[in-house]
C-alpha cells in the first residue's frame, strides 16, 4: 500500500547530530563531536543494520536446523561498527577482518544470497561453498580469517601495498578483544608504525573473548592505548554516527601520511561466541537485556531518526518490511540452492596453472586440479 | 651467438674463465650469484616484485644472496624488517593479496616456524578456500637444512613439513641454473612458493650454459631433471645431497655400477612420473636427503612407486637414505655422522644390488 501521506510531510533534509567525544591517547585533539545526518543516510544505515541483524537471525534459525554447520559466529549487536567504518571509508579502501565476519561482507558488497548460500555450503554461495561462514571474499575485502589475530599482519600488508602503489587508500584492520594480545598483533603495530603503513588497526571490543571476559584476559584492557606509540581513540561502538566519525578521522589520519592509527569500538554482542556456545555461562542474561534495551544501535538510530522527524514510524515499518522479505528470499535461494558439484572438489588449488593430478583417498583414485 | 652478455651474468666470473669460457659461450656461477641474477632481473622486470626479510637490505643479505640489490632498488623494494617473522610474512601474504608480488626471505627456515601459520593458512590455502577469489604470488625463500656446526635448532630440514601441504609449491634448487630458472619461475609463479636454498651450497661454482644466462632463462616447477644416466640403479636427490649422489656415482661407475641421479628439482609437486620411468629402466631405487626419515620425502617417493606402475619393476625393495633420526649435534664427529656420507649412498646402492 502506498504511503500517500509520505508525499506530504516534509522531512529535514538533515539534522545537526551530537556525539559522545572519545578517550584520546597521544592524540591532541580527536574527531568532533558534532555530525551531520541526512535523511538519505540515516535512512540507509538503518536499512543496513537491520538487513544485517535479520540475516544473523534467521543464520541462528537455519543453524538450529542443522542446515548450517561447522563454525557460525554471529555479529548482531555490533551492527553498528561495521556499517559506521564503512560510512567513514570508501569503496576503493581495503578491509580486512577476523572470523565474525557475515556483517562486513554485506558493507563490502556481497549480496545477501550469496552469503547465505555460502553458510549453508551451496554453489551459489560467494565463495561457491568452499569457505563456508569465515571465509568469504570480495573486492577489496580480504575476509574472513579463522585463525585468531593472523588477519593483523593480513592487512598490515595491505596498508602497505597500498602505500607501495600509491592511491591514497587505506586499508582497515579489525580483531578482537580476545585477539588483542597476540604477538603477532605488536608486531604489526611495530612495523606499520616504524614505516608508517596506511593501516587503521581496530579493536572490537564486545567484552568477551569466547567465554573470557577482558577482566580475566587482559592485564590492560585499555585496547585503544595497547598500541603504545601508535595514537589510539576508544569510540562508541553503538552508535554509528559515532563510529563514523571516528572512522573519517582515522582515515584522514592515516591518508595524510601520519602512519598508523588505533580505534577501539566499545561494542556488543547478543548471541554467545558461536552458535555452540549459549552465552549466558560467563554472563547473565539481565547483562544482555539491558544493552538490548538500553544500547541497540538499530533501536537508537530509529528513535533519533523518529524524533528528530527524519522518518516516520510508517517509513520504518516499510523498510523492516522490505528487509524481511529480502532475508526470506536469500534463505529460500540458499536452501535450495544445489550443493557444489563433485567436479570442484579440487579446482582451485593454484591460479593460471596447467592442470594437475590430485591423489583421492585411495590410489586408483585420480582428480584433477583446474584453476 | 652470445651477444654481449648483460652485467649481471659474467659478474661472479674472474676475467680468465670468464674469457676461456666465453669462447664456449659458457660461464662459471655460484650459486649465490645465480640467486642474486634472478632476483635482480626480477625486480627489474616487474615493479610489483619487492624483497622483504632480516638484513636483505643493508647488509647486503646474511648470506650476501641480495648484495647489491638495495643499492641498486632502494628502500621501497628491498625491505628490511625487524625481527618478527610471524609479523613480517603475515604482512608479505597481506601484500600479495592486495596486488603486490612479494619475496619474503627467512633468514634460515628453521626461523619459519614462528611464522609457518601465516605460510600455510593465509598463504597457502586461501586461493582454495576463496574458490578463486583471491590469488596469493607469494615466494618464501631462505636457506633449508643442515649447515656445518649450527646444531640443532639451526639444521632442521623443512622439505616434508612444506611438502604436505595443498595450495604450496615446495622447490629445492641444487644447481646454479636450477636456482636461477627455479626462482624465476618461483617469482613469476601466481601461487605461493616455498623456495628451499642451501646455505652449504651458495658458494659452490657450476657452469651456466648460455641459454641460461638469459634474462628469461625459466625452468619449469616440478620436473625433476636427469644429472646422470645409469642402468643400474635410480638415484632421487634433491639440493646438496644431489653432489653426494654423483661423486658417490662417480665412485661406482669404476666398479662397474651406473647410477642413475634423478635431481628431483621440485619437492611438491613432485614428479614421480620420472622417478617411474627411470625405476622401470633400472629395477632398483634409493632415495638421498638430508631431512629425517620418518614421514620424510623419501617415505612420500616411496609410497608412490609402491602405489604406482613402477613397482613391478623392483629388482629390490626400495630404500632411503635420510638424516639420522636425532636432533643435530654440534661436534664434528658427531655432525658428520648425523647426515648421509657418499660411503652411505654407495653401501646401500651395494645393499640394494646385492654385491
Amino acid at each position: 500500500m502506498v504511503n500517500i501521506f509520505a508525499y506530504f510531510i516534509r522531512y529535514p533534509n538533515s539534522v545537526r547530530s551530537k556525539i559522545l567525544g572519545c578517550d584520546l591517547h597521544r592524540l591532541d585533539e580527536g574527531p568532533s563531536v558534532q555530525t551531520v545526518l541526512t535523511r538519505e543516510d540515516g535512512l540507509r544505515y538503518y536499512r543496513t543494520m537491520q538487513t544485517m541483524r535479520r540475516m544473523e537471525l534467521k543464520a541462528d534459525q537455519l543453524y538450529k536446523q542443522k542446515i548450517i554447520r561447522g563454525f557460525c559466529h554471529l555479529y548482531d549487536g555490533q551492527e553498528a561498527c561495521a556499517v559506521g567504518i564503512e560510512a567513514g571509508i570508501s569503496p576503493t579502501d581495503h578491509l580486512i577482518t577476523a572470523y565474525r565476519s557475515h556483517g562486513y561482507t554485506y558493507t563490502r558488497g556481497v549480496s545477501v544470497k550469496e552469503i547465505m548460500a555460502e553458510l549453508t555450503g551451496r554453489s551459489g554461495g560467494v565463495a561457491k561453498g568452499k569457505g563456508g561462514s569465515m571465509h568469504m571474499y570480495a573486492k577489496n575485502f580480504y575476509g574472513g580469517n579463522g585463525i585468531v589475530g593472523a588477519q593483523v599482519p593480513l592487512g598490515a600488508g595491505v596498508a602497505l601495498a597500498c602505500q607501495y602503489q600509491g592511491k591514497n587508500e587505506v586499508c582497515v584492520t579489525l580483531y578482537g578483544d580476545g585477539a588483542a594480545n597476540q604477538g603477532q598483533i605488536f608486531e604489526s603495530f611495530n612495523m606499520a608504525a616504524l614505516w608508517k603503513l596506511p593501516c587503521i588497526f581496530i579493536c572490537e571490543n564486545n567484552k568477551y573473548g569466547m567465554g573470557t571476559s577482558v577482566e580475566r584476559a587482559s592485564a590492560s584492557t585499555d585496547y585503544y592505548k595497547r598500541g603504545d606509540y601508535i595514537p589510539g581513540l576508544r569510540v562508541d561502538g553503538m552508535d554509528v554516527l559515532s563510529v563514523r566519525e571516528a572512522t573519517r578521522f582515522a582515515a584522514d589520519y592515516c591518508r595524510s601520511g601520519k602512519g598508523p592509527i588505533l580505534m577501539e569500538l566499545q561494542t556488543y554482542r547478543y548471541h554467545g561466541h558461536s552458535m555452540s556456545d549459549p552465552g549466558v555461562s560467563y554472563r547473565t542474561r539481565e547483562e544482555i537485556q539491558e544493552i538490548r534495551s538500553k544500547s541497540d544501535p538499530i533501536t537508537m538510530l530509529k528513535d533519533c531518526m523518529i524524533s528528530r522527524n527524519m522518518a516516520s514510524l510508517e517509513e520504518i515499518k516499510d523498510i523492516d518490511a522490505t528487509v524481511r522479505k529480502e532475508i526470506e528470499e536469500a534463505a529460500q535461494f540458499a536452501t535450495s540452492d544445489p550443493e557444489p558439484p563433485l567436479e570442484d572438489l579440487c579446482k582451485h588449488i593454484f591460479y593460471n596453472d596447467a592442470p594437475l593430478e590430485v591423489r583421492g583417498t585411495h590410489p586408483w583414485m585420480r582428480l584433477k586440479s583446474i584453476s | 651467438m652470445n651477444t654481449s652478455p648483460s652485467e649481471n651474468s659474467c659478474e661472479s666470473c674472474p676475467l680468465v674463465v670468464c674469457l676461456v669460457s666465453r669462447l664456449a659461450f659458457e660461464c662459471t656461477v655460484t650459486v649465490r650469484d645465480a640467486l642474486n641474477q634472478a632476483l635482480d632481473e626480477e625486480l627489474e622486470r616487474d615493479e610489483r616484485v619487492f624483497l622483504l626479510g632480516e638484513e636483505v637490505a643493508q647488509y647486503d643479505g646474511a648470506y650476501k644472496v641480495s648484495r647489491g640489490l638495495w643499492k641498486k632498488y632502494g628502500d621501497k623494494r628491498i625491505i628490511d624488517t625487524p625481527i618478527t617473522e610471524m609479523g613480517f610474512a603475515g604482512i608479505a601474504v597481506g601484500a600479495a593479496m592486495a596486488g603486490l608480488r612479494p619475496i619474503c626471505e627467512f633468514m634460515t627456515f628453521n626461523f619459519s616456524m614462528q611464522a609457518i601459520d601465516q605460510v600455510i593458512n593465509s598463504a597457502a590455502k586461501t586461493y582454495y578456500m576463496s574458490a578463486g577469489l583471491q590469488p596469493v604470488p607469494i615466494v618464501f625463500r631462505g636457506p633449508n637444512g643442515a649447515s656445518a656446526g649450527v646444531a640443532a635448532q639451526h639444521s632442521q630440514c623443512f622439505a616434508a613439513w612444506y611438502g604436505h601441504c595443498p595450495g604450496l609449491k615446495v622447490v629445492s634448487p641444487w644447481s646454479a641454473e636450477d636456482a636461477k630458472g627455479l626462482l624465476k619461475s618461483a617469482i613469476r609463479d601466481d601461487n605461493p612458493v616455498v623456495f628451499l636454498e642451501n646455505e652449504l651450497m651458495y658458494g659452490v661454482p657450476f657452469e651456466m650454459s648460455e641459454e641460461a644466462q638469459s634474462k628469461d632463462f625459466l625452468l619449469p616447477i616440478g620436473k625433476a631433471k636427469i644429472e646422470r644416466q645409469g642402468n643400474h640403479v635410480t638415484l632421487v636427490s634433491h639440493s646438496r645431497m644431489v653432489s653426494l649422489c654423483l661423486d658417490a656415482a662417480a665412485v661406482l661407475a669404476k666398479e662397474g655400477i651406473e647410477c642413475e641421479v634423478i635431481n628431483m628439482r621440485t619437492i611438491r609437486p613432485l614428479d614421480a612420473e620420472a622417478i617411474e620411468t627411470s625405476v622401470m629402466k633400472t629395477n632398483h631405487l634409493i632415495t638421498v636427503e638430508g631431512g629425517w626419515p620418518q614421514f620424510g620425502v623419501g617415505a612420500e617417493i616411496l609410497a608412490r612407486i609402491m602405489e604406482g606402475p613402477a613397482f613391478n619393476f623392483l629388482d629390490a625393495p626400495a630404500v632411503r637414505v635420510t638424516g639420522v633420526d636425532i636432533p643435530m649435534p654440534y661436534a664434528k664427529i658427531l655432525e658428520d655422522n648425523s647426515i648421509p656420507q657418499i660411503k652411505d649412498i654407495i653401501f646401500s646402492v651395494k645393499k640394494t644390488l646385492n654385491v
